[in-house]
Order: C-alpha cells, then sequence, then structure tokens
C-alpha cells in the first residue's frame, strides 16, 4: 500500500506569488505611500498597547514638529546629512552592490574633516573649510574602498564587510576623541576642541541651517544628471540590472564596485565632515545618530531617484524629530524612532514586492491518482 | 497493488517500464510527440538525440517533474501517475543530474541524509563507505563536498541514489563533466547496476559511449521517436544519421558569391582554459573566416559553443594577441570594444539580460554595444537623439513589432528582440559578425528575415560567423561548416561536400571521421 487515494486527494489553499509580466507602474509609485500608511496604522496599535493615546501620539511623532519654525529648520538640519549619504547609496544600490557601511564612513569622513582644524587650531581664512571637506570627502572615500578592495580581491561579502567597518570607525572616533584629540581645555568632555569662525559652516540667513543644504541640492541635481544622462549612469544601471549584459557592453564590474564604493563613500565623507563643521562644531565620541543606516532607507523609500530620496529624506528626519517629542511629550522610549524606521523599511520592502508579483489564490488539489 | 512487489526483478527480457503515447506540449511547440518506448530490467537503455529532440521532457515526465499532457507511464505493467520525483522514488526511479544538487558547504554524508529517511549518523556512514567501495565509486563519508573533483561529486549523487535502492536509474549526460578516466571507471560501475538487475535510462548525444556501453538506444529527433536500436546492429555512422536525421542535406541553397579568399577573422592556436567545473575548455581552435561568406558552427550544445562565444567577442580575454586577428590585427587579448572599434559586431546567444537590458528602453540597448565603437551615440553624455535615430532605423528596417515608439525590451516577443538585436548590429554594417544561435526560439518568419540579413550582409564583403544548434539553419545558408565538439573544432569543409552523415558524426564526438570509419580510440581521446 505505496498509495493511498485519500492523501492524494487532499485539498490545499495557498498564495502565490506570480510574477507580472511588466513592474506595475501604479505600485511603482504607491509602494512608498502604502508603507508609510502601513507603519503610522502599527504605530496606532504600538502607541495604544504603551498605553498612550494613539493619536495623541501621532500627533507629536509626525505633526508637532512641524508647527514651529525652529523644528522646521531642525529638520532640515537632520534631513541634510541623510539625503546626502542617501543619494550616494542610491548609486551603489543601483549597481546592485550594497553598502551597507555608511555609518562608518561618516565617521571616517568627519574624522578626517577634524584634522586640519585639531593639529592647526589657529589656522583662520577661506582656505582651512574646502580642505577640510575635501579631507572630509577623502576620508569617506578611503574607508569606502576597503569593503570594495576586499570584495573585488577575495570576494569578501561587502555586506559584511561594510557594516563591520562601521563599529570600528565607532571605536576609532571614541578613542580620538577620549584621547590624543580631546580638549586640553574641555575639563575632561569627551570631545575635540570647539571649531571656529572660518573651521565652521557659515548659517544661511539667520537661520540653524548650514550651507552644507547647499551641498544637497547640489547632490539631487549632480548626480540625477549622471544616472540619466552619461555613460557613467548607465554603466551603473546596466551592470545592476544585468552583469552579463554589463560585460558585453565592456565594462567592469570590479572597476564598477570600487566606483560605486568610493562615490556613497564620499558622499558619506561629506555629510561627516558636514556635521562637524556644522551642527556639531567639533568632534565627539558621537557624530551621527545612525544617519548612515537611516539613509539606506530614504534610499529605498526614494525610489533610489534624486528628488523621491530629497522628499524621503525629510520623513525620515521627521522620525528622529518626532521620537524626541514624544520622548519628552510623552514619556516614550527614545527607541521609537528606531522601531518606526525598522517598520517603515520593512513595509517598503514589502510593498515593492508587489511592483513584481501579483498575489494569487490557489486551491490546489495534489494530482488526484488513478492507479 | 501487493502483487507489484512479487514480480520478479532481473527478469532480463521482462519490461520495467513502459511509455504509452506519451506526449508534452509546451504553446506550439510538441517536445514529446506520442513516445512509446519501454526499458527492461537490467538494461543499460541509451536516450540518444540533439538539443531540443525531447530527452530531457521525456525524463522529466518519467522523474515526475512535468506532467504529461498525453499517455501513459507503465510500471512493471501498471499505468502510474507519477506527480512527483519523491514519488517517482517510492516507486524506485532515481536520477543523477547533470548539474548536480550537491550542498558544497556540508560533508559528503550530510548530503546523503538529507535525501533518505532519518538513520544513525555511525550506521550512515558505514552504509555509504561500503556502498561506495563495492560499487567502485570510493567515497569518505566526512569529506566536505566543497573538497571534492566533479567525478568525486558525481560519485556522491550516484551513491546517494543507489542507498534508495533504485530499480531504475536516469543519468542525464553523466559523463559530460567527466576526464575520460573517470568516464571510464563510471561505465565499470554502470555495467555492474546492469548485471545486478538495475535498468539505467542513459542519456547521451556521444555515440562512442552508446556503442560502447548501451543493451537498447533509442534515438529522438525532433520530439519524435526515431527508432528503438539494437547498437551491435549499428555503427556510429548509422546512429548519426538516424540522430541527426536524412533531410537536412537535401535543403536548397543559393549558390555563394564570389570565391571567397580573403581572410577578415583568422582564429590560430586559440584555447581557453574552463572557469567552472561544467564549463568546457577550448584548445587549440583554427578558424579562418573570410570576406563574403557565412561559417557555420555546428554542434550539440555544452561542447563550448559559449565559451567559443566569450573568446571570439571578448569577453574573454585570451592569454596571448595571436590568437585571434580581425583583418589581420592581433586581437587576443583586446576587449570586447577594441574588437567592436576594428569593425567587429557580436551577437550573443542569450537575448534577454545578455544582448539586451529587458528594463532598458530600445533606444538605450542600442547604447549598451554602440557606446564604444567610436560612433556619436555617446563620449561622456549619452546622445538620445541619435540613440532613438538608430532605434527607428533598425525597427523599420528589420520589421521590429513595437507595441509604441522606444519600449522597453522585455515588452518585445523573442523573435522581435532577435531582430532589433541583430539589426542593431548590422546597422553598423560590421566587417565580421559573430552570431550565437541566431533563431533560437525565434519563429518561422523572423527566423528568415534573420538568416536574409545574415546572407545579405557577408555577400556586402562582410565575414559572418554563426554558431548554431540547428543543422538545417546551417545547411541553409553557410558556405562552409566546421563541427565544435568538446571544445575542439573541426577542420570547415565545404557545405556542398558535406553529408548529415558526416556531420553527425562529428557532432557526436566522433573525430577524423573523414576516412569514413569511426575510431573508438579517436573518440575516446578527445
Amino acid at each position: 500500500m505505496r498509495m493511498t487515494g485519500s492523501r492524494m486527494r487532499r485539498m490545499r489553499v495557498r498564495l502565490e506569488l506570480i510574477r507580472r509580466p511588466a513592474p506595475s507602474t501604479l505600485m511603482t509609485v504607491a509602494s512608498p505611500l502604502v508603507a508609510v500608511a502601513l507603519t503610522v496604522a502599527t504605530g496606532f496599535v504600538i502607541f495604544a498597547a504603551f498605553g498612550v493615546d494613539p493619536l495623541e501620539a501621532l500627533y507629536f511623532f509626525f505633526i508637532e514638529p512641524l508647527t514651529a519654525a525652529w523644528s522646521l529648520e531642525e529638520l532640515v538640519v537632520k534631513a541634510t546629512p541623510i539625503v546626502l549619504i542617501a543619494i550616494g547609496l542610491s548609486v551603489c544600490f543601483l549597481s546592485n552592490t550594497w553598502n551597507i557601511g555608511a555609518e562608518g564612513q561618516l565617521i571616517a569622513g568627519a574624522i578626517f574633516g577634524s584634522i586640519p582644524p585639531i593639529f592647526f587650531p589657529e589656522w583662520q581664512g577661506p582656505l582651512i573649510l574646502p580642505v577640510m571637506i575635501a579631507m572630509g570627502i577623502l576620508g569617506g572615500m578611503l574607508y569606502g574602498a576597503i569593503p570594495a578592495v576586499l570584495k573585488v580581491r577575495f570576494g569578501a561579502n561587502e555586506i559584511l564587510t561594510s557594516l563591520m567597518l562601521v563599529y570600528v570607525a565607532q571605536l576609532m572616533v571614541d578613542y580620538l576623541a577620549r584621547g590624543p584629540w580631546r580638549n586640553p581645555e574641555g575639563l575632561n568632555f569627551p570631545d575635540s576642541r570647539p571649531f571656529e569662525g572660518w573651521q565652521l559652516l557659515p548659517k544661511l540667513f539667520g537661520t540653524e541651517i548650514h550651507l552644507s543644504i547647499a551641498f544637497v541640492i547640489l547632490a539631487v541635481v549632480v548626480v540625477a544628471f549622471v544616472m540619466r544622462s552619461t555613460i557613467t549612469g548607465f554603466q551603473v544601471r546596466v551592470i545592476g540590472e544585468a552583469p552579463r549584459a554589463g560585460a558585453f557592453a565592456g565594462f567592469s564590474r570590479n572597476r564598477m564596485i570600487l566606483l560605486v564604493f568610493l562615490i556613497s563613500g564620499g558622499f558619506a565623507g561629506l555629510a561627516g565632515v558636514s556635521e562637524v563643521a556644522g551642527p556639531i562644531g567639533q568632534l565627539r565620541i558621537s557624530v551621527s545618530p545612525g544617519y548612515g543606516f537611516t539613509a539606506i532607507i530614504v534610499a529605498f523609500l526614494g525610489r533610489l531617484n534624486p528628488i523621491g530620496i530629497l522628499i524621503a529624506g525629510f520623513v525620515l528626519a521627521l522620525t528622529f524629530l518626532g521620537g524626541e517629542g514624544a520622548q519628552i511629550m510623552l514619556g516614550l522610549p527614545e527607541q521609537m524612532t528606531r522601531v518606526f524606521q525598522g517598520m517603515l523599511l520593512f513595509y517598503v520592502l514589502a510593498c515593492d514586492t508587489f511592483i513584481h508579483y501579483r498575489v494569487r489564490v490557489r486551491t490546489k488539489h495534489a494530482a488526484a491518482a488513478e492507479a | 497493488m501487493d502483487q507489484a512487489a512479487s514480480v520478479a526483478t532481473a527478469a532480463g527480457e521482462t519490461v520495467l517500464l513502459a511509455t504509452d503515447g506519451l506526449t508534452k506540449r509546451f504553446g506550439s511547440l510538441t517536445a514529446c510527440d506520442h513516445i512509446s518506448l519501454n526499458i527492461r530490467h537490467g538494461e543499460v537503455h541509451a536516450l540518444l538525440g540533439e538539443n531540443g529532440a525531447g530527452k530531457s521532457t521525456l525524463v522529466k515526465m518519467l522523474y515526475g517533474s512535468l506532467a504529461p499532457d498525453e499517455g501513459r507511464i507503465l510500471w512493471e505493467g501498471r499505468p502510474v501517475t507519477i506527480s512527483s520525483p519523491a514519488e517517482a522514488r517510492r516507486l524506485g526511479i532515481g536520477m543523477v543530474f547533470q548539474h548536480f544538487s550537491l550542498f558544497e558547504a556540508l560533508s559528503v554524508a550530510d548530503n546523503i541524509a538529507l535525501a533518505l529517511p532519518p538513520r544513525g549518523r555511525r550506521e550512515l556512514a558505514d552504509t555509504i563507505r561500503a556502498v561506495s567501495r563495492e560499487y567502485g565509486l570510493p567515497l569518505d563519508p566526512s569529506a566536505g563536498v566543497a573538497d571534492l573533483s566533479v567525478g568525486e561529486r558525481q560519485r556522491v549523487e550516484i551513491v546517494r541514489c543507489l542507498l534508495q535502492e533504485p530499480r531504475l536509474i536516469i543519468m542525464d549526460e553523466p559523463t559530460s563533466v567527466l576526464t575520460p578516466q573517470e568516464a571510464d571507471l563510471l561505465f565499470v560501475t554502470l555495467r555492474r547496476l546492469s548485471a545486478e538487475g538495475v535498468a539505467i535510462l542513459y542519456i547521451t548525444h556521444r555515440l562512442s559511449e552508446v556503442l560502447e556501453l548501451a543493451h537498447r538506444a533509442t534515438i529522438l529527433r525532433r520530439g519524435k521517436l526515431v527508432e528503438t536500436a539494437d547498437p551491435k546492429a549499428e555503427s556510429a555512422k548509422s546512429l548519426a544519421a538516424m540522430m541527426v536525421g536524412s533531410d537536412v542535406g537535401g535543403i536548397k541553397r543559393e549558390a555563394s558569391g564570389p570565391a571567397a579568399t580573403t581572410p577578415r577573422l583568422v582564429l590560430s592556436n586559440l584555447s581557453l582554459p574552463a572557469d567552472n567545473p561544467f564549463a568546457t575548455t577550448l584548445s587549440d581552435i583554427a578558424l579562418t573566416v573570410n570576406a563574403g561568406e557565412v561559417l557555420g558552427v555546428a554542434g550539440v550544445a555544452g561542447n563550448g559553443q559559449s565559451e567559443f562565444f566569450d573568446a571570439i567577442s571578448g569577453e574573454r580575454p585570451l592569454a596571448r594577441d595571436d590568437m585571434m586577428q580581425i583583418d589581420g590585427k592581433p586581437v587576443g587579448r583586446a576587449g570586447v570594444n577594441a574588437r567592436r572599434r576594428l569593425g567587429a559586431a557580436f551577437v550573443p546567444e542569450e537575448r534577454i539580460g545578455h544582448g539586451a537590458v529587458p528594463g532598458f528602453r530600445l533606444s538605450e540597448n542600442v547604447v549598451l554595444t554602440r557606446h564604444g565603437t567610436g560612433e556619436q551615440i555617446a563620449r561622456f553624455v549619452i546622445d538620445r537623439r541619435a540613440a532613438r535615430d538608430v532605434e527607428s532605423r533598425v525597427g523599420e528596417r528589420f520589421d521590429v513589432r513595437r507595441s509604441g515608439p522606444d519600449p522597453k525590451a522585455s515588452a518585445l516577443s523573442g523573435g522581435n528582440l532577435q531582430k532589433f538585436i541583430m539589426g542593431r548590429e548590422i546597422d553598423r554594417t560590421p566587417g565580421i559578425l559573430v552570431v550565437n544561435q541566431p533563431t533560437w526560439g525565434v519563429d518561422a518568419g523572423a527566423a528568415r528575415a534573420i538568416r536574409q540579413a545574415l546572407v545579405d550582409l557577408a555577400r556586402n564583403g562582410s565575414a559572418v560567423l554563426i554558431i548554431s544548434q540547428d543543422l538545417d539553419e546551417i545547411f541553409e545558408i553557410a558556405d562552409r561548416v566546421a563541427v565544435l565538439s568538446e571544445g575542439k573544432l573541426s577542420p570547415a569543409q565545404p557545405t556542398e561536400t558535406l553529408t548529415a552523415e558526416k556531420v553527425g558524426l562529428l557532432m557526436g564526438g566522433v573525430h577524423h571521421a573523414h576516412d569514413g570509419l569511426p575510431h573508438e580510440e579517436n573518440a575516446r581521446a578527445s
């Protein structure tokens, strides 16, 4: 009795993902919006579980920061590094290369950018800031080159190496700020000496917004142009979508891996130096609340498109501000910001599935046995 | 059902498995057309045929991974429905795949344990050691699969299959990944199994193996069963003729142009090592393609066609510059765009993802191969208008049916996309055009247009090299034919002097067949 009829005729219900013949245009646009809506809905449930009024909590999280001039300025300040990094990451992700270590490259940029004012504290003049910025970009690029070289030379998985290098960078900046670079007049606080005068990015129009917002706008325009209209952007997109076709077009995948890591590392480095020469004004043990990781979410939420990233950057900046607000006003834990960001990434990726697939509910009779 | 178990095994002449009118259609293509064959207890039964003959489809139905559209399968005279590979294994059908299904990170014993009902690890290791030694396939159960050679990995597959105590083993081109020495060892094992009453269905296109090993051979051609023959009563020649069909030589072809004598593409001593265990090593290939001619390279897939194409296109540069010349210039180490700048153009076998990027518009796909040819299409900034001009020109000239202006490549049917890719290259009027499988999966109308375009290009002075598994196609448009077999290329001969039989022998791995009689030694040594 090797087979029995009853077992063969059992009915099963299952969900199947069916690949769409062409990606859904509707879902491409709707996916991030649906993701935001689902995040808010889930947030509602979580707030209720914490015993706070969900509507009030959502208000503090998402609306209140938009109601005062100072917090709008703060929103721009927070969005600046996020968008800068995400723009660089989008180039990397489009080529199907996964730089998860922008946070480390940001720190490397902050460290390198801090070298001129820390070693030459007396140096003032129009030259120092450009030098700091160039150093910051260079630091980010060099730090980004490490996982790229490891991948090209040894086939090491760039996701792991770039992520692990974040922790190396964090310990490095911790050591520098507590040890050799600590401000001698700083009462033993783990900070470097404060940057002054020409060593700081100027603030615009008497607000808290620094000149770095100009870098953001420039980055959006330049990257949009390069990706759309130049052979370099074409290369990135071809290799990301069809590596074999890339080789057929004469593009080198290894060179591309190096290039996109240099680009994304450079942008993260720029964000890093813009922080220490901007809102922070010195090198500290913590120069970023996780902008480098948030930028990954922003890159995907923004459809890897510069304009989309600009918008998504402000949405995520809002979660930082809202998280702080909710912490102060409602006594919610600080981690709420991370929870929201995590949910957002989860829902974006989940919704993106429906761009390429549709769901089919199947009731299936297992092939009936005739024997 | 209880009776089934009592049927005697190893009865020699009794039928173990039979198919009755087994048919499988994929859209308009009938991959298997009313196949009726039988496999006896303990016999080595060869399944012989070219690519696309229906061999794989047939065994997939026997192994439960494809459901037949029509016909029955009889197991020991009893109709059965094999709905899954698990079902096939329960009946006693095992399969050894051409591309192995092993976890590299696990040990031999772990890999085998995954396929069997749970049992003690010590006991399993002992069983593996015993069975593998008994059948001349020595294996160390604790060895990591990643460290094994391809031949040893195949042993793991076979031993795993044997431990399930099958009564029929299906082997899909088992020697394609083996060295001649490993193949000889395999044959010893197979004969031993056969003697013990295990039937073996042995898929191959190598004639020498059929003659050496098989008790009977079933030949498939274009989904139909040609004959079930006794290899002892046949020769390599007659098997080749059955495999290839006798009709191919009869196709009328326009007379070729003026006698071609100006060499444009010259390959000499071209060798290229395999870059993975399943790839073919190219050895000592010599070939000259002259202005004005179409040269066809025939052969069964997996004999080095894609490696050959990659070597000529420059996607895998060669070791020495003098291995390849374009119009007299050595280009062996040059990349694909350097070769394009010298007037060469290439069309790979895979349209989607190799010849074209599916998610890109056609105009962007123009940029794909024409950004590096020295044209105006792209210096640094892409000239979209120039790309769109090419796109519409190619679309018109090659009758590419598009849904609207400049659609994405993925929106085109296979035939239309192939016409576009071909047109994209021919639009440059290349001095040399190399095409791998020009009309693979293309409908008849588009195929005719593509072949016409290839002949026209050649008649206007270009050298055209086509690599094709479709012998009809080669006989239709090629002026000279060479055959690629196991990484070696036979000398090119004028199409008129070739018969289907000769080409079939060369494709079946029987080299040096000019003198007529195939030679076992020659076949094996290659």
